[in-house]
Formats: C-alpha cells, structure tokens, sequence
C-alpha cells in the first residue's frame, strides 16, 4: 500500500466555491524525503490545494494520493500519515501549552503519561518550557506558530504540510522557524510548504511549483525559476518622474532587456543577468544626464518572478508605490497572527 | 533540538481504516475534558444554568401562580417542571452558538487534520455539558423547594426527574449542534435557536393547562418533544409514577439524537 516512491501524487486537482474556480487542475509529485514549495501570491490556491490534500477539504475533481494512499476513498488513513500546521496557529487559545499537547496526544491514542512526557519534551524542544503553563491567548504570534508545529509532531507524521508557516512573522522569528523547519528535514521528513516569499522557498525548498490563479505556471529548482527571470534587479528612483521613459531606453540599450516601470513614482527596475552590469546602467544614465535619488540592487523577489511567468504582478494593483518590495516586506508586526 | 524534532522517514506503520467504538469513546471524554477546562476558565458559561433558573423560577411562579393555579403554592407543581424542561431547553441552546464559535477557531482545522472519530469534537462538549444541566435542574428543584414545593414523588421521583430534566437536555443539545454545523455566524445559530426554543417551551403545557389553549394548538402541544419531557416529569417528580409518559419522553429524546447527530456529523465532515 505504501510501497511507492512518491510522497504526494496529484492529478488535475479542481475546487470550486460557488462561481469561483479556486484550485484549477493542478498535479503535483513530491518525492520522499523532499521538502516541496508552493509558491503564490493570496488567493492563488495554495492554502485550498493543501487542504484538499489534508482530508480538510473535499476534492471537487482529480485525484491525490499521499503514500499512495487515496485521499477521497481512505480519509481516515492519510490522517495518520499527515500533521498539519495551519497558516493560523490551529491551537487552542483558552488552553496552555501544555493541556493543548497533552489533548492531542490524548486524541492520538496516547496515555496521559506519555502524553504528558512527549508534551514536556517538544515544548523543550521549541523552547517553550517557560511558556508550558500560560494560555495561548497570551502567546506571541512566533511562539504561536512555534507550538502549533510541535503539535502537528506529536504523532512524528512522515508527510508535513506548512502552510505559510511564517506570514506575520517578523525577522528575527522567522529565522528561528526555518531552522526549525531545518532540523525537521535534516530528521528526514518529506515537507510541502506554501508559501508567499520567494526567498522562504529559496532557503529551503528543494524544489518549487508557483501557482497562480489556481493553475501551475511554473515548477523547478529556485535556481532554475530566478533564472527564468534574471539573477537580480537594479531598483532605480529617478529625480524627475518625467524621465522613466528616457532612463528606460538608457537602460534597455546597456543590458538588452526591457525594465519594469512605475512612472509614478519615477521607478525603474532593470533586470540584471548579472549583478555586476548595474554600474554599466548608473554610467549609461550619467551620461545621458538622468538623475538619481536611489539605486540598489536586490534578488529577484516574487513579484518579478511572477511577472515574468504570468505576465501580470502579484499585487502591483494596490500599490503603485513599488509593487516589487511588496513581496519582501515581513516586518509585519506579529500581532497580526 | 532534541530528537523529538523529527518523523518516521518512511511510512510504513500499520494504517487503520477506521476509528474503533473503543477510540471513539475515548476520544470523546478527551474533548469533553478540554470542554470542562474551558468552562471552568470562563464562568460566564454558567451565567445561564445559574441565574436563569434562580429568576425564572421566582418570576413565573409569583406572576402566574394566583392567575392559574389560585395560589402559588399550588401552582409549584407545575411551574418547576415547566421551567425544569425549560432550563434544559435554554442551556442546551448554547451548545449550537458555542460550536459555531469553536469552529471558526484554528483548532477545529486540526481536529479535523487527526485521525479520529468525526463525532468526537461534537460530542465531547455535549458530555461537558451534562455538568451545566446538572447545575440548572438543582437549582430549579432547591428554588422551589425553598418556596414551599412538596413534590409527591419524594426523594426517588425528584431524583428521577432531575435525571431525565439533563437526559433530555443533552438531547435535545444535538438540534442545536446540528444548526451550529450548517450555519455560518454565531448571531445566525443564536437567532434560529430562539426561533425553535419559544415555540417548543411556550407551546406546551410548562407554564398553563393545554386544556385552555386552542383545539389546532393543542394538536401541536401534543407532539411537541417538550410535551413529552414536561409530562414525564410531571409523573415522576410529583405522583412517582413511571408511566407511558416517561417511556414516550425517553424515545422522543432519543429519536432526536437518533435522527440530528449522524447530520450534524455529516454536515460537519462536508462543509467546515
């Protein structure tokens, strides 16, 4: 029954809400022992595909099997092959840290000893112990998430499905996730992870499907998919808004692509194939007597991404204001989780 | 970190295809046990079962009792009972609104991602709540016996009484469940509820004789669940009789749970 290599086997997904096509036909195959990125903006159906493969939503059309175990047919055994952590701490708020793992222990079929022991040692773990009494509702947003994963462990379920497991995080928090997550994999778990940061999946996904509008647009290693889009980009703000169109063409001439302009506020990204070429584009302005206020050059980030694979931008609707930062920003204050 | 930090790399332990009765039931008592702490942590939880019953019983006995019965001593027999069945009723009401509001908690997605029984995170607070039933029909029956109430049942009947009083509660909690599965806000569970509990509690003979209502009133009053329970009770706590009332109340209760938990299992297995 559990003889197949894949960890999660999906056809041609499909989830509909009224009118609304949330999950398109998406396949996916990940392998043991991998750690598997979905990669999308909001609304892109990550969450819903996720859930679907998690027995929490029905699968409307397709066919998913984790472990080769069917979903739709055999619910109840994938359960006990999957923990799940939720894109909210799926925890209990009136509960301390201690009585919400001993619960789920206890609905594991633990004993109340065992339960008891396995809830010591993870809250150890995750370096929770101090916390062990107090009620979740007085936990940050990053101790939060941190308890919820050690929940979806106590059953040390050999498929782990994150989702957004650090939207809302800041910085420092979201460190101490992905090297938790880390020693996750190093244990030798298969993990699907979605995510909205290109630089999450980058940091730990062995390889990565970006989806959007409930379709795969994309699947690769982050290397194969940043240079779908060119290593880096040269964010420039100009003096004089009325020269986006001039610097464009300035730039365009030096490195043989076409940037991305938001006129609005004088911006113009320049693709870069190689990092270096950036001092080319700043002397190619000079030259053509265009100033600047600010240049720098940064990673490809989602939104490039995305506007390279789809053609449209993740979010740049709502904010003209540089839609490629959008998608870098995690100073989110934790509360917000 | 420390191992705990990590899973079987293969999955290749035995897979069941089903929760056992054993399981089930024992998962159950583990979340009417996470029930019970939250209860305790929040007190407002017992405002009902407490306050209602200490006011309700005082009130309705004072208001109707020399309109209907002459006096209100007379009129004792009745109105406990009446407001026995109608505390029940109220306190099991909540049982819809507090799902609602559980469910729309994280927590609830995990219950679902476990490997356990579907009816458990129902149930299990049901189970609490045989606490809060327990709490109101005391304190129903320790009102009225404080204001004079004699039941001709004695202490066997009372006690009878007292148990189908929560019997019937814990029942009649699965209707509420089953709203508090298929609607979408709290505030819709709590304003339906209310639409289905004056019906049932006003519509029966808890608090006047059928007799003085309506002929096409009566036919409802009849078959009322509440009816049933109201009159079991009757016979219990004030004659000591176990009558046909009491077996007709013990199936109504359980045709209830019979027909609203498998849907609100089913409803909640589809649609959270």
């Amino acid at each position: 029954m559990t003889t197949t290599e894949l960890a999660v086997s999906a056809s041609g997904l499909v989830k509909t809400f009224g009118d609304f096509t949330a999950v398109d036909g998406i396949d996916l195959e990940i392998r043991r022992g991998e750690v598997f990125g979905v990669l999308g903006p909001n609304g892109a159906g990550k969450t819903t595909t996720l859930k679907m493969l998690a027995t929490l939503l029905p699968i409307d059309a397709g066919k998913a099997e984790i472990f080769g175990v069917d979903v739709k047919a055999n619910p109840h055994q994938v359960r006990q092959l999957v923990g799940v952590t939720g894109q909210y701490a799926s925890v209990d708020e009136n509960l301390t840290a201690t009585e919400n793992l001993v619960l789920f222990g206890r609905l594991l079929g633990m004993s109340g000893k065992a339960a008891r022991a396995a809830s010591e040692e993870l809250l150890e773990s995750f370096g929770l112990q101090e916390a062990a009494k107090r009620q979740i509702s007085k936990f940050s947003g990053g101790m939060r998430r941190r308890l919820d994963l050690a929940a979806s462990l106590l059953s040390r379920p050999p498929l782990i499905f994150l989702d957004e497991p650090t939207t809302g995080l800041d910085p420092r928090t979201r460190g101490q996730m992905w090297d938790t997550i880390r020693t996750l994999v190093a244990g030798g778990s298969t993990v699907l992870l979605t995510t909205q940061y290109l630089d999450e999946a980058d940091q730990l996904a062995d390889r990565i499907a970006v989806i959007d509008r409930g379709a795969k647009v994309a699947e690769g290693t982050s290397e194969q998919l940043k240079t779908s889009v060119g290593s880096s980009t040269l964010h420039l703000r100009l003096s004089d808004k009325h020269q986006v169109a001039a610097a464009a063409a300035v730039a365009e001439k030096v490195t043989g692509e076409r940037p991305v302009l938001t006129p609005e506020a004088g911006g113009v990204n320049v693709p870069l194939a190689d990092a270096d070429r950036a001092a080319d584009v700043l002397i190619g302005l000079r030259h053509a007597g265009i100033s600047i206020t600010t240049a720098n050059v940064q990673q490809p980030t989602l939104d490039e991404v995305f506007l390279a694979l789809t053609g449209h931008g993740t979010e740049s609707a709502e904010n003209p204001d540089g839609p490629a930062h959008a998608a870098n920003h995690t100073d989110i204050p934790e509360e917000v989780a | 970190m420390a191992a705990l930090i990590s899973t079987y790399a293969v999955a290749d332990r035995p897979l069941k295809a089903h929760p056992g009765v054993g399981e089930t039931i024992s998962q159950t008592l583990t979340m009417a046990h996470r029930a019970y702490l939250k209860m305790m942590r929040n007190p407002e939880q017992f405002f009902d079962v407490t306050i209602q019953p200490l006011l309700f019983t005082a009130m309705f006995a004072y208001i109707f009792g020399g309109a209907i019965s002459g006096d209100v001593k007379a009129y004792l027999p009745t109105i406990i009972t009446g407001i026995l069945a109608q505390t029940a009723l109220t306190a099991s009401m909540s049982r819809g609104t507090q799902l609602r509001e559980d469910m729309d908690k994280g927590v609830f997605d995990r219950f679902k991602a476990l490997p356990i029984a579907r009816i458990a995170p129902l149930a299990g607070p049901a189970v609490a709540d045989l606490l809060r039933y327990g709490i109101a029909a005391t304190l129903t029956i320790a009102v009225g016996l404080a204001m004079g109430y004699r039941p001709g049942g004695g202490v066997g009947g009372v006690l009878a009484g007292w148990a189908l009083t929560i019997f019937a509660g814990w029942s009649l909690s699965w209707i509420f469940t089953w709203l508090g599965t298929i609607m979408k806000s709290a505030g819709g569970v709590q304003g339906t509820g209310m639409m289905i509990m004056f019906p049932l509690t006003f519509l029966s003979p808890a608090f006047v004789p059928k007799e003085t209502m309506p002929g096409w009133l009566q036919a409802f009053v009849d078959v009322n669940p509440v009816t049933l329970v109201i009159n079991a009770t009757r016979d219990l706590m004030n004659a000591g009789d176990v009558t046909l009332s009491v077996v007709w109340a013990l199936v109504g209760c359980a045709a209830v749970v019979a027909v609203f938990a498998p849907i609100s299992v089913r409803s909640y297995s589809k649609f959270l």
